[in-house]
């Protein structure tokens, strides 16, 4: 009798004071900026398994910190904070940002999952954020506050399919795509409609194979490519994995040309791949062969200086570019205060990064070219550029 | 499918398995001494890995010397290991060893994020291993024979140790039953360290020969094969080297020709092989080998 | 004597609850979101803890399965609770299938009905999985937990696949996660004090006894483990409402790896030491952010080291195991016994005292 008594207090305790909680809590103060020091927050995967590419973009971000340390005439504090790869942590290291450091702009994330659940905070709190890379294109939807400074997907993968057609003349594709990333998926279908809608042929992607995370054993998909002789080979994936794939191939005498998409610019491509990645092409963000602005060539130098002889690749790059144009947009506000920098933000038309043009659009998508690059001699070297249309 | 390609795909499978058997195989040495799924054997295939690495690049040493070296350190991680997170509490609850084994791994794996960076680093494949030898149609990496010759030789001198020497035998006592072991005068500290520096050892000499098939190297890159060898193991029947070389080559011969003979269906690859995993322990709840379980009521 | 103990107990047990709402309402008015939020993620670790614990803790199953019912669940809010327009929105590649697209459910229905489709998942994959004993079980559930999660990842047009789901409805107030944690507690504790919690506790302490008592293993080690899933479920429907985006790479058994810990942490099979350890756990990883960034001492500047967060994280993990090894509670459960008598024996000792010295007074 006791603890059925028990049992309802405990439960009439429960309804009441979610009764109470139900009421609209409080909504949170708006942070006041610092005083000597503007910080502008970062939050990048620095742990887990995304960490190649928060490492690059960190690099690019810390090397425009560097060359650019102050804005209004105050230091500029990167304070850059690690999403370990996960979405709950994002979320947690963006409000951390907003509340802890009270940041007025933020930048980042690489991949799409970490910058959604980090959008989301940084929305409800009303903090801009320039992302570097993510490019799925539902990361700046629905959320007035999150921009970014990399093409989005849809427009990579005409680009792409585009090369193949216009260039390479392929009739016939064949798709290998990372099941379990969403970067590789979207790319993947945004190439396959293109190049259907281009061949107008419904049939001209011969086969769409897939593969996991951490498969490093490619030939079964391989193997059932190489019989339906595609004229080109769209792979768009991490680098190790794409360039243990192309290696497989070329092992299997698959010889066709292979393409992907902004990834693969990084060093460890061509070291990982060898001679095997002479002659594929992949989209991506900027060259330094063929500046589209004053920009690139600065950046290109001082990261070879700042780095120790290593090339720029396009995460460090992006990375760079989203810190001059919160920098920027911080100059044009006027004060470091976050909806003042978000309307200036989206106004953004022109800007000069180091990865070209960035006007945005009512996404806070940039209209920019793509780069198409080639890897020669074991180097990357500059193809052709794209206009978005 | 003709033939040759099924040759192929064979030829393929069978050196994954291999790798999935020595691997497998230092998994369940220590689960038969200690009963302790060791989390972290899978993170010294990223040690040895690492080491060799260094060792071919940084230290400009020819591989057969590289190697080997990879090999000790990778066999004294192993022990160090052992000595330091799981002796201390080896009378405690198992699940407790087991945190620590998760423990240890989580250390290992971020240890080399910050002191490698996750960027992957590309692996030396030494001209001997990378030639690829031609079938007709078919063309074979010659590094795919190489490593189930490895594989046999291993487990042939496993087998000796294990059945012929003292040590083995010791191995063995302890394996089957702990307390009387240590009754009978077997110096278990010894034995496990022995066991471990076993395990590692393999665990290293599978890694090294992962990392020249699939020359890439990152630290989170022992995650997957550790667990797919832990499960090789406990289907082969998990405490016999028998049933984790059964196992091993099982599920390596079984994940290449699923996906050979249904390629438009890779995604679920992992899925398959786990159904069939899951219903051969329906069938055989003590795995392939299955030792018999009769628990003293 | 007893009849006192209970109800003074029974008071202090709701002076406890009364304390804990009005600590909740404090922290909620007076915590800047950040805090708010690390703390309701303590609080979904809480029922996620509790929920394993059931299973491995009080059953002393060996389940790695967990992550599998967080992401059925998570994903079976997400679905219900999201609006149109959203869903619209995140299927861009291939549509959702029917009658999905129109489903908006009110969260109150959307989450017991996450828990109840874990939990019925629970009861189909029980069936083979518990014939099995030991690491074999553990696989059995680890498989079927990377089963769900390819499954999920191929079925585009019921979860999107790899590409998530964003836009699920947000929920920030502490109330909604601790009275779900506090209500989860209940439920649990009342489970594990009944003769259904005994019984599990038999098949855990020795099953083979227990079967010899009359102990149906099969029904009760299924009522664990659905009981288990139920809860799973509904702690990953609500780390979708925190975080507002999920995606199965989120649900890998590494997830679980995180829960395990936590529950042995606390004491495996002690309630009140999961609660511990979830909060002490969700807090810690926050606290240690200051090892990854530059740390100006005045006199020294440490540089900060990205990554070395978890490092240290997984060190102390290490120390705390090793020197802890049944966890903080160990199968203690608090107890109010335990304060009740502290403060008897020092009403005890001083008569004692009193009389001793009256003794000598006297002597």
């Amino acid at each position: 009798m006791r603890k059925t008594f028990f049992t309802l207090m405990v439960i009439l305790l429960t309804f009441s004071l979610v009764a109470v909680g139900c009421s609209k809590s409080k909504p949170a103060e708006p942070a006041k900026p610092a005083e000597e020091v503007i910080k502008i927050g970062a939050y990048e995967p620095l742990t887990g398994g995304q960490a190649a590419g928060g490492k690059m973009t960190v690099d690019g971000m810390k090397l425009a910190n560097k060359m650019f340390p102050t804005v209004l005439g105050k230091k500029v504090e990167l304070v850059i904070e690690d999403n370990k790869s996960e979405p709950p942590e994002a979320a947690n290291v963006v409000s951390r940002l907003i509340d802890q450091h009270k940041v007025q702009v933020i930048l980042g994330s690489y991949g799409s999952s970490n910058s959604k659940s980090g959008g989301n905070v940084a929305m409800q709190k009303g903090i801009p954020v320039i992302g570097c890379s993510p490019t799925n294109p539902t990361v700046t939807k629905d959320n007035d506050f999150y921009f970014r400074v990399c093409f989005i997907d849809p427009f990579q993968g005409t680009v792409m399919a585009t090369y193949a057609f216009n260039d390479l003349k392929a009739k016939k594709v064949a798709i290998v795509r990372e099941i379990t990333s969403d970067y590789s998926v979207g790319l993947a279908e945004y190439f396959a409609q293109a190049f259907v809608k281009l061949t107008g042929d419904a049939n001209s992607v011969v086969a769409t194979l897939d593969y996991k995370k951490g498969d490093q054993d490619f030939t079964a998909q391989l193997q059932t490519i190489k019989n339906k002789k595609p004229d080109v080979i769209f792979a768009p994936g991490e680098i190790g994995e794409s360039a243990i794939l192309i290696k497989q191939a070329r092992q299997l005498k698959i010889n066709v040309p292979f393409l992907g998409g902004d990834t693969w610019e990084a060093p460890e491509f061509i070291q990982i791949g060898g001679k095997d990645v002479e002659g594929i092409a992949f989209s991506t963000h900027y060259t330094a062969e063929a500046p589209v602005t004053e920009m690139s060539p600065k950046f290109v130098d001082a990261f070879k200086a700042e780095y120790q002889g290593q090339e720029a690749n396009a995460f460090a790059a992006l990375g760079f570019d989203t810190y001059i144009l919160a920098l920027d947009a911080v100059t044009k506000a006027g004060k470091y205060e976050a909806k003042a920098i978000q309307e200036v933000l989206a106004k953004t038309k022109d800007f000069k990064g180091a990865t070209g043009n960035i006007t945005f659009d009512a996404n806070g998508d940039p209209i920019k070219s793509a780069v198409i690059k080639q890897v020669k001699d074991g180097k990357f070297v500059y193809l052709t550029t794209v206009e978005p249309k | 499918m003709t033939f040759d390609i099924f040759l192929q795909h064979l030829s393929n499978g069978i050196s994954l398995g291999s790798l999935y058997a020595l691997i497998a195989i230092g998994y369940t040495m220590v689960y038969g001494i200690l009963r302790l799924i060791n989390f972290a054997h899978g993170d010294l295939i990223m040690v040895a890995a690492y080491s060799a690495f260094y060792g071919v690049i940084l230290f400009r040493m020819p591989w057969w010397l590289a190697f080997p070296l990879a090999i000790i350190i990778t066999t004294l991680t192993g022990v160090t290991i052992e000595k330091v997170a799981y002796k201390p509490i080896r009378s405690s609850p198992r699940i407790s060893i087991l945190i620590s084994a998760i423990a240890v791994s989580f250390f290992l794996e971020n240890l080399a994020i910050v002191v490698f960076s996750g960027r992957p680093k590309a692996f030396p494949q030494p001209e001997i291993f990378s030639k690829m030898i031609e079938f007709g149609e078919v063309y074979i990496m010659s590094l795919s024979f190489f490593i189930p010759v490895v594989t046999i030789v291993v487990l042939a001198a496993l087998n000796y140790l294990v059945n012929k020497t003292t040590t083995g035998i010791a191995m063995r006592a302890v394996a089957r039953d702990y307390e009387t072991s240590s009754l009978m005068g077997v110096e278990i500290n010894r034995i496990v360290s022995y066991t471990f520096a076993l395990g590692s050892a393999l665990a290293a000499v599978g890694g090294i020969m992962w990392s020249m098939k699939f020359p890439q190297i990152q630290p989170l890159m022992g995650i997957f094969p550790g667990l797919k060898c832990f499960i090789a193991a406990v289907v082969g029947g998990i405490g016999s080297i028998t049933g984790a070389t059964i196992g091993g080559f099982f599920l390596g011969i079984m994940e290449i020709m699923l996906v050979a003979f249904l390629p438009e269906l890779t995604g679920y690859r992992d899925a398959f092989a786990f159904v069939l995993l899951i219903l051969i322990l329906i069938f055989r709840p003590t795995g392939i080998i299955g030792e018999k379980l009769t628990e003293k009521v | 004597m007893a009849e006192n103990n209970s109800n003074l107990k029974f008071f202090l047990t709701v002076g406890a609850l009364l304390l804990a709402g009005a600590a909740v309402f404090t922290a909620q008015n007076i915590f800047d979101d950040y805090k708010i939020r690390i703390l309701n993620l303590a609080a979904v670790y809480v029922i996620l803890g509790l929920g394993l614990n059931v299973i491995n803790g009080f059953t002393g199953l060996f389940s790695l399965g967990h992550a599998g019912f967080m992401m059925i669940g998570a994903y079976t809010a997400a679905l219900l609770s999201m609006p149109p327009a959203a869903k619209a929105m995140n299927f861009y590649m291939k549509p959702l299938i029917a009658p999905l697209t129109d489903v908006h459910l009110p969260i109150g229905l959307a989450l017991p009905a996450a828990g109840l489709v874990a939990a019925f998942f629970g009861l189909l994959i029980a069936a083979p999985v518990l014939r099995l004993k030991g690491d074999y079980l553990a696989i059995a559930s680890l498989g079927f937990a990377e089963i769900m999660r390819v499954l999920f990842t191929m079925a585009q047009s019921i979860t999107n696949g790899a590409l998530g789901l964003k836009g699920i409805p947000s929920i920030n107030s502490m109330y909604f996660y601790w009275t779900t944690a506090l209500v989860t507690l209940i439920l649990v504790k009342q489970l594990v004090n009944s003769s259904y919690g005994r019984a599990l506790k038999a098949i855990r302490d020795d099953e083979i006894a227990a079967e010899a008592m009359g102990i149906n293993l099969f029904y009760h080690k299924v009522l664990s483990f659905s009981t288990g899933a139920f809860f799973a479920g509904i702690g990953g429907a609500l780390l979708g409402f925190l975080v507002t985006t999920i995606d199965p790479n989120m649900f890998t058994f590494l997830q679980t790896f995180n829960i395990l810990m936590i529950i042995v942490l606390g004491g495996l099979g002690s309630l009140t030491g999961t609660v511990i350890s979830a909060i002490i756990v969700a807090v810690m990883m926050e606290v240690l952010r200051i090892v990854d960034a530059p740390i100006n001492l005045g006199f020294i500047s440490l540089p900060g080291v990205a990554g070395m967060r978890m490092v240290i994280f997984s060190l102390l993990l290490l120390l705390v195991i090793l020197f802890y090894q049944h966890g903080i509670m160990g199968t203690r459960e608090f107890n109010w016994n335990w304060i009740i008598n502290k403060i008897k024996h020092n009403g005890d000792i001083g008569k004692k005292g009193g009389k001793s010295h009256g003794a000598v007074g006297n002597g």
